[in-house]
């Protein structure tokens, strides 16, 4: 859970670039081999798909496990890499991945944290979580400069004349947090019903109730405003008829979507949106960055947990013969080898 | 077997055949219909199979149910006649369905 770091750079053996199951299970099978792993996930938890979008869905084929729930899966995995201590790096999205001159990568996130590694394992899965963009024509115009997708300082919003659109935790959340210091705050909603703490609820409808915001029923149907400055939304009723909200900037709030995002400018070679690997090393067109998990394709490939948790297993090894080149592997089993166990049981 | 056709936003028709008891998405991922994209995989978690159910067949569909209009919160142009096609298990009675695609899933 590092913050921004932008002096130093880190330095690790592996840096793995999703927490989902798959790359935290690779922590696991890298750590029986001695390399050290920092994981970087956009996601603020660990557990990618699994925590975000299924936590309660039981999973049927999890090799050894009759059922167990996305959740579940993702707090055993925890547990399994606890001996190896994985440094997480959550909430940051990597922007950069560079070969340096000693043949090294150097990863650099969003925030600015940089992590120089001897091998990159790309365990992406479907991409990474971004925020739902509503169709609305021209808003690419409007983003960033007065169209946000998440509230980074309260305090640049002071004074402002708000439009919040959606009805869940994020959209309730906001509009608690920002209607102190709005000029004006307007939640937009396409029914009076919300998928969020009840709690939250009863604040907003109190704050409407008391005419510090406005709750208007409606949706997102076109943006007004010149050179990227909004001045106002037009909303539209069930009925078609359509009402303006002014406004100095709009926070929508629909969830998460996955995108490939900045890896599919990383010249790895792609098919279909997704990276190409060999199925001895599970490694991409670029030697040194290995891809594992619903990320990669080969021939026959199965998108299934199971099938990358074997790719991490395979990759591993081969991973370990870059990082320490003299070293001879020798295969060994947990359940018998006395220096597996050891470092199993060091925590 | 039933057969359902998707209506794209540009009019385009497919239309195809889809087993009993399967879902309206897995029939429309099966045969690659463009505007579905399903991305959770049929868990009613992410509002990315949104359709419009045609007027004629509203009705015989039925509503969503509590869990999958929360889930519509997250969906662009949504109406009364929305549906996230992962929740619409085909029927014999639903042979012949209509539905169309949204300009965009997420």
């Amino acid at each position: 859970m590092s913050k921004a770091s932008t002096s130093e750079p880190i330095k690790t053996d592996a840096v793995i670039i999703g927490a989902g199951p798959v790359g935290l299970f690779a922590v696991f099978e890298l750590g029986l081999l001695d390399l050290k792993a920092h994981v970087v996930d956009i996601l603020t938890k660990p557990g990618g798909q699994c925590a975000e979008l299924y936590p309660e869905k039981p999973i049927y084929d999890i090799p050894g496990w009759p059922m167990i729930t996305g959740e579940g899966l993702v707090e055993n995995l925890l547990a399994q890499v606890k001996p190896f201590h994985p440094h997480f790096h959550l909430g940051e999205r990597v922007e950069s991945l560079t070969r340096q001159q000693d043949k090294s990568f150097r990863l650099t996130t969003d925030v600015g944290t940089v992590i120089d590694a001897k091998v990159v394992v790309i365990a992406a899965g479907g991409g990474s979580f971004e925020s739902k963009r509503p169709p609305l024509e021209g808003l690419e115009v409007y983003e960033g400069k007065s169209v946000f997708y998440l509230v980074r300082k309260i305090e640049d919003f002071r004074g402002k004349r708000i439009v919040i659109a959606g009805g869940g935790d994020s959209a309730l959340d906001w509009t608690l947090n920002l209607a102190p210091v709005a000029k004006s705050l307007t939640l937009l909603h396409r029914r009076d019903q919300f998928r969020a703490a009840p709690d939250s609820v009863l604040k907003m409808k109190a704050l409407a109730a008391e005419g510090k915001i406005k709750f208007e029923l409606g949706q997102l149907h076109a943006l007004e405003g010149e050179g990227g400055q909004l001045s106002r939304v037009i909303a539209a009723r069930d009925d078609k008829s359509e009402f303006p909200i002014e406004a100095d900037v709009l926070l929508p709030f629909f969830g998460l979507t996955m995108k490939l995002g900045p890896l599919a400018n990383w010249g790895l070679e792609l098919e279909n949106g997704l990276l190409k690997v060999d199925t001895e090393k599970f490694q991409s067109s670029e030697p040194g960055i290995f891809a594992i998990g619903d990320i990669n394709t080969y021939p026959g490939k199965l998108k299934l947990i199971l099938s990358g948790f074997h790719e991490a297993a395979l990759m591993s090894q081969a991973a370990a013969r870059i990082v320490n080149p003299e070293k001879r592997i020798v295969f060994q089993y947990t359940t018998t080898s006395t220096s597996l166990l050891k470092k199993l049981k060091a925590s | 077997m039933p057969k359902i056709t998707f209506i794209e936003p540009g009019g385009k028709q497919r239309t195809v055949e889809a087993p009993v008891g399967t879902t309206v998405m897995e029939n429309a991922i099966k045969n690659g219909v463009p505007g579905i994209v399903a991305e959770c995989g049929g868990a009613c978690s992410c509002a990315t199979c949104h359709v419009h159910v045609d007027e004629a067949w509203k009705e015989k569909v039925g509503p969503p149910s509590p869990m999958e209009e929360d889930m519509l919160d997250f969906a662009f142009d949504v109406r009364a006649n929305s549906r996230l096609s992962c929740q619409i298990q085909v029927t014999e009675d639903l042979d012949g369905l209509v539905v169309h695609t949204p300009a965009q899933q997420g």
